[in-house]
């Protein structure tokens, strides 16, 4: 199981914030969460949307392992 | 320091404690960013962080400015949850031997902030809610850090 994680709008438009999923990958992470709702697929695919997997940014796919943390980031703003 | 905190806190409280015990330090640049009331509309701001992360690619960013700016020390503080008007929101403080070294550094450090830290905005006002994604001149005023590394 990995942990999903989903910050500012995604979580608005999901209507959750965690959730443990059962994928082997980033891309199949991705293909399911967009199979179970197109909206939140397409705005994961969206411009400025980056993921850290254990609080690291990565790119591309990965291989995801029991307990591994994926957080989906939109456009940040601080200050 | 880097810290989150979801409580109101008092910048000069908290620049007294930086200044305290420096001798070799000749200059300290502080900036304090407050909430606005945007004549009404924004009744309550939200700030969302992703705990650990936001901490970790801070101290990133803060050990950028320490090297480039040879900065003695800094310290910078983000409030997260909800915040009202007129409430500070970020604290930053600089340390350095001379002004400009502390000015620069305090003014790339928001720089950051405003569009490459982990936080994400939610203004809430009569007219509803809505995110606030960084402007084209937060983007512009990050970009000339990197002008300048390389110019």
């Amino acid at each position: 199981m990995a942990r999903v994680l989903l910050f500012g709008p995604l979580r608005d438009l999901a209507g959750w914030r965690e959730r443990d999923i059962e994928s082997g990958s980033l891309a199949a992470l991705r293909s399911l969460l967009a199979e179970e709702d197109e909206a939140l697929g397409l705005a994961l695919d969206g411009p400025g949307v980056q993921v850290a997997v254990d609080q690291a940014l990565v790119r591309g796919d990965m291989p995801l392992g029991d307990g591994s943390e994926v957080a989906f980031l939109p456009p940040m703003s601080g200050g | 320091m880097i810290r989150l905190t979801d409580q109101p806190f008092d910048p000069g409280a908290l620049l007294t404690a930086f200044a305290e015990g420096r001798s070799e330090t000749g200059a300290i640049a502080t900036f304090t960013g407050i909430a606005r009331a945007e004549a009404g509309a924004t009744a309550i701001l939200e700030l969302e962080a992703y705990p650990g992360f936001t901490e970790a690619e801070i101290g990133r960013i803060a050990d950028q400015a320490r090297a480039r700016f040879g900065l003695h020390d800094l310290a910078i503080l983000h409030r997260i949850g909800r915040i009202g008007p007129g409430e500070p929101i970020v604290f930053v403080a600089t340390a350095a031997g001379h002004r400009r070294a502390a000015f620069e550094a305090c003014d790339f450090l928001m720089d950051y902030l405003k569009s490459r830290a982990p936080f994400w905005k939610k203004e809430h006002g009569p007219g509803g809610e809505r995110w606030i994604e960084p402007t084209a001149q937060d983007h512009a005023d990050r970009e000339r850090w990197d002008k300048e590394t390389t110019g």
